[in-house]
């Protein structure tokens, strides 16, 4: 789960992380008033959305005064950036950059350990850093078991280069970031810029920050849940907790297990189709998640036909076929249907399913037939 | 033969009194494997079925001989019960639960391999593993697979994605070849076993003559198994990766399946494989058909 950039940056002041004074609002006279109360202008006006190019886009404006941020509010709320709505913009104070770093944990997943990089860098596209010059990144990784430690962290802001005088503020941020990576339960945490003030203070001025929700039981994480960017369709399918991604296709894709629907997306675009949605359905394959399903992608108006594609394995085939009948009472589906039903049982299931057949619940013995059948289904529509 | 386990491998089950446990305890015991003993610290002295509830992994060992645990506790759990195993004296800990987080797997990867040399973790988030006619641990389906045949060529199987796995046993036994062992890793982050510790455990297993490997988009592991299988293997492999044409940094399911940067995508690892030799399906069913091919051939 990606967190805004306001509600990185509240995670990190949680972990003792100096960030900017500010706060973020969603109307034009709120942000006023939040910058009113910074009192110290100018302040930053920054759209709150979860895609990048933000500033070039038009999405992140300094103010001088109360009328400029009444100005820059009015026009970056309601924008639209690469197809993000602007909901909510942060006001924060501005700040003077003396230098500008990089820093980041995440899981090195070949190696098995923690991964924390560190630049001199800062405030560019830290993989156009890693391409060029990647000798201008200090890596370091960390045994989970050891975590890290002051001497390390020291040892490793040195490898950077940094400033001289950022060493101890980056030493005392790099630490705290350790700790918000591991007991906030973030697959990635990342500052970028992280910055050196005149002054000689370091400060994150910006905060990316990716959630494990296989984490969500041990935090309180409804408010970032609350705030997550979907669009209708998986809003719908998280709803009835299904596993779902929407894509942009034509063939409603339903199956059971991730590799399966993984597999079947990769079938029916190999005959020239495209998928219109990943469904997974799990492994019971019951009536009532079968009829969910089928009501998430009825719902999708770019379906034209679905394709159903379960493999028993403990479900036994009649269980999945009985599954499907009684889904397809309780469901009135707009799409022809294409079954492949294979495993455990597949041919008790077929019986079940046989005197249902017609022109728009067809059955095919493979998953290539069927993907052939139901992106001819999607054609001829 | 087989690898990791077989008819002498005896399991406990942490979790056996509970819904998922009992089911697929019960199943695994009916299947023929030596479900010996469960773990609930609040029901020692039960039994489940006739098989017997110890307060903790290490008081099964030293009463049944336990020497592999099968673990069904929810994932919060999972942390302290996958220690609990290594520390109560079991090799082998086949962790099936769902959803553990990424902090908790990376910790007690590196714990294992610090503290506990000796023990070989599967999963978490696997469907398990089976050697068939010999003994099945966790959730697959035993009479999908077709038990190996002595003097004929028998295949092993290695699988990050649970239904493909199933898939892949059930196509060969449609085609009659025998399975020594199927092997489950999981699609998690940070995997107790990888491609390369079955594939180096097959590649020594005198019974498995070809080895099938099915993949997903993201990490690396199939790329590093790709560089093992070139420098370190003689038997044939034959390779299908799932998620090729999955939009990137989009997640699919699995907290493995996910292509972020152009990194993990299924080309890069589908041209990795094909450069080691290994012959690569476009989908299931023509990687099931390659197979067939090898061995009919060998």
């Amino acid at each position: 789960m990606d967190l805004f950039e306001y509600q990185g940056k509240q995670f990190f002041a949680g972990f003792g992380i100096p960030v900017s004074a500010g706060d973020v609002v969603s109307d034009v006279d709120d942000a006023v008033a939040v910058a009113e109360r910074i009192g110290n202008y100018p302040v930053v006006v920054k759209a709150q959305v979860q895609v990048g190019g933000r500033g070039k886009a038009g999405g992140i404006k300094l103010a001088d005064n109360a009328d400029e941020v009444r100005e820059h509010a009015t026009n970056i709320l309601g924008m639209d950036i690469k197809g993000h709505t602007v909901e909510r913009i942060w006001i924060e104070e501005a700040s003077d950059i003396a230098e500008e770093y990089y820093a980041s944990f995440t899981l090195d997943r070949a190696r098995k350990l923690h991964l924390g990089m560190l630049s001199a860098q800062g405030g560019v596209e830290i993989e156009a850093v890693a391409e060029s010059n990647p000798e201008a990144i200090a890596k370091i990784w960390i045994d989970p078991v050891d975590g890290l430690t002051e001497a390390t962290a020291r040892e490793w802001v040195e490898a950077a280069a940094l400033n001289p005088e950022a060493t101890d503020g980056a030493v005392d941020i790099l630490l705290k970031l350790y700790r918000a990576y591991v007991d906030g339960d973030a697959d990635l945490v990342e500052i970028n810029p992280l910055i050196l003030k005149p002054t000689g203070e370091v400060h994150a001025l910006d905060a990316k920050v990716t959630l494990d929700n296989n984490a969500s039981f041990r935090h309180e994480w409804d408010e970032y849940e609350a705030t997550q960017e979907r669009d209708e369709r998986e809003a719908a399918a998280h709803a009835k907790g299904l596993q779902y991604v929407g894509l942009d296709g034509s063939v409603g894709i339903i199956a059971n297990g991730a590799g399966l629907a993984m597999s079947t997306l990769d079938v029916v675009n190999q005959v020239g189709g495209s998928p219109a949605n990943f469904l997974d359905i799990g492994g019971g394959a019951n009536a009532d998640v079968m009829a969910g399903a089928l009501e998430v992608i009825n719902n999708d108006p770019s379906v034209k036909s679905i394709f159903i594609n379960i493999f028993g394995g403990i479900t036994r085939g009649e269980e999945v076929a009985n599954g499907i009948v009684e889904a397809l009472n309780r469901v009135q589906i707009n799409s022809p249907i294409v079954i492949r039903l294979d495993g455990t049982n597949a041919e008790e299931g077929r019986a079940i399913l046989e005197p249902h057949l017609s022109e728009s619940l067809q059955m095919q013995p493979t998953m290539l037939e069927a993907a052939r059948t139901v992106v001819a289904l999607a054609e001829a529509r | 033969m087989s690898i990791f386990v077989d008819e002498n491998t005896k399991v406990v089950y942490q979790g056996l009194t509970g819904s998922q446990g009992r089911y697929y305890g019960l199943l695994n015991r009916d299947y023929g494997t030596q479900v010996v003993a469960g773990t609930n610290p609040k029901k020692a002295g039960e039994d489940v079925e006739g098989i017997p509830i110890f307060a903790s992994v290490a008081d099964a060992v030293s009463a049944t001989g336990a020497n592999a645990s099968c673990i069904f506790i929810p994932a919060p759990g999972v942390r302290s019960a996958v220690m609990e195993a290594a520390e109560g004296g079991v090799e082998f800990i086949v962790c099936i639960t769902e959803g553990v987080p990424a902090q908790d797997e990376a910790w007690f990867y590196n714990d294992l391999q610090r503290n506990f040399p000796q023990v070989q973790l599967l999963g978490p988030n696997c469907p398990g593993i089976i050697s068939p006619g010999k003994c099945n641990i966790g959730i697959t389906a035993g009479h999908i697979a077709k038990e190996p045949v002595d003097g004929e060529h028998n295949v092993g199987i290695v699988s990050r994605s649970g239904t493909l796995t199933y898939q892949a046993l059930y196509e060969l036994k449609l085609q009659d070849i025998g399975v020594t062992t199927c092997v489950g890793i999981g699609g998690d982050p940070v995997p107790g076993t990888s491609f390369i510790d079955c594939l180096e455990r097959f590649e020594a297993d005198p019974a498995t003559s070809a080895v099938m490997m099915i993949g997903e988009i993201g990490g690396s592991a199939e790329e590093e198994a790709a560089d093992f299988i070139k420098s370190s293997m003689s038997k044939p492999v034959v390779a299908y990766i799932a998620g090729q044409t999955a939009p990137a940094g989009k997640k699919m399911g699995h907290a493995g399946a996910i292509v972020s940067g152009g990194k993990g995508t299924a080309a890069a690892k589908m041209e990795a494989l094909t450069a080691a030799d290994v012959r690569v399906g476009a989908n299931p069913t023509e990687a099931g058909e390659l197979m067939v091919e090898i061995v009919r051939n060998l």
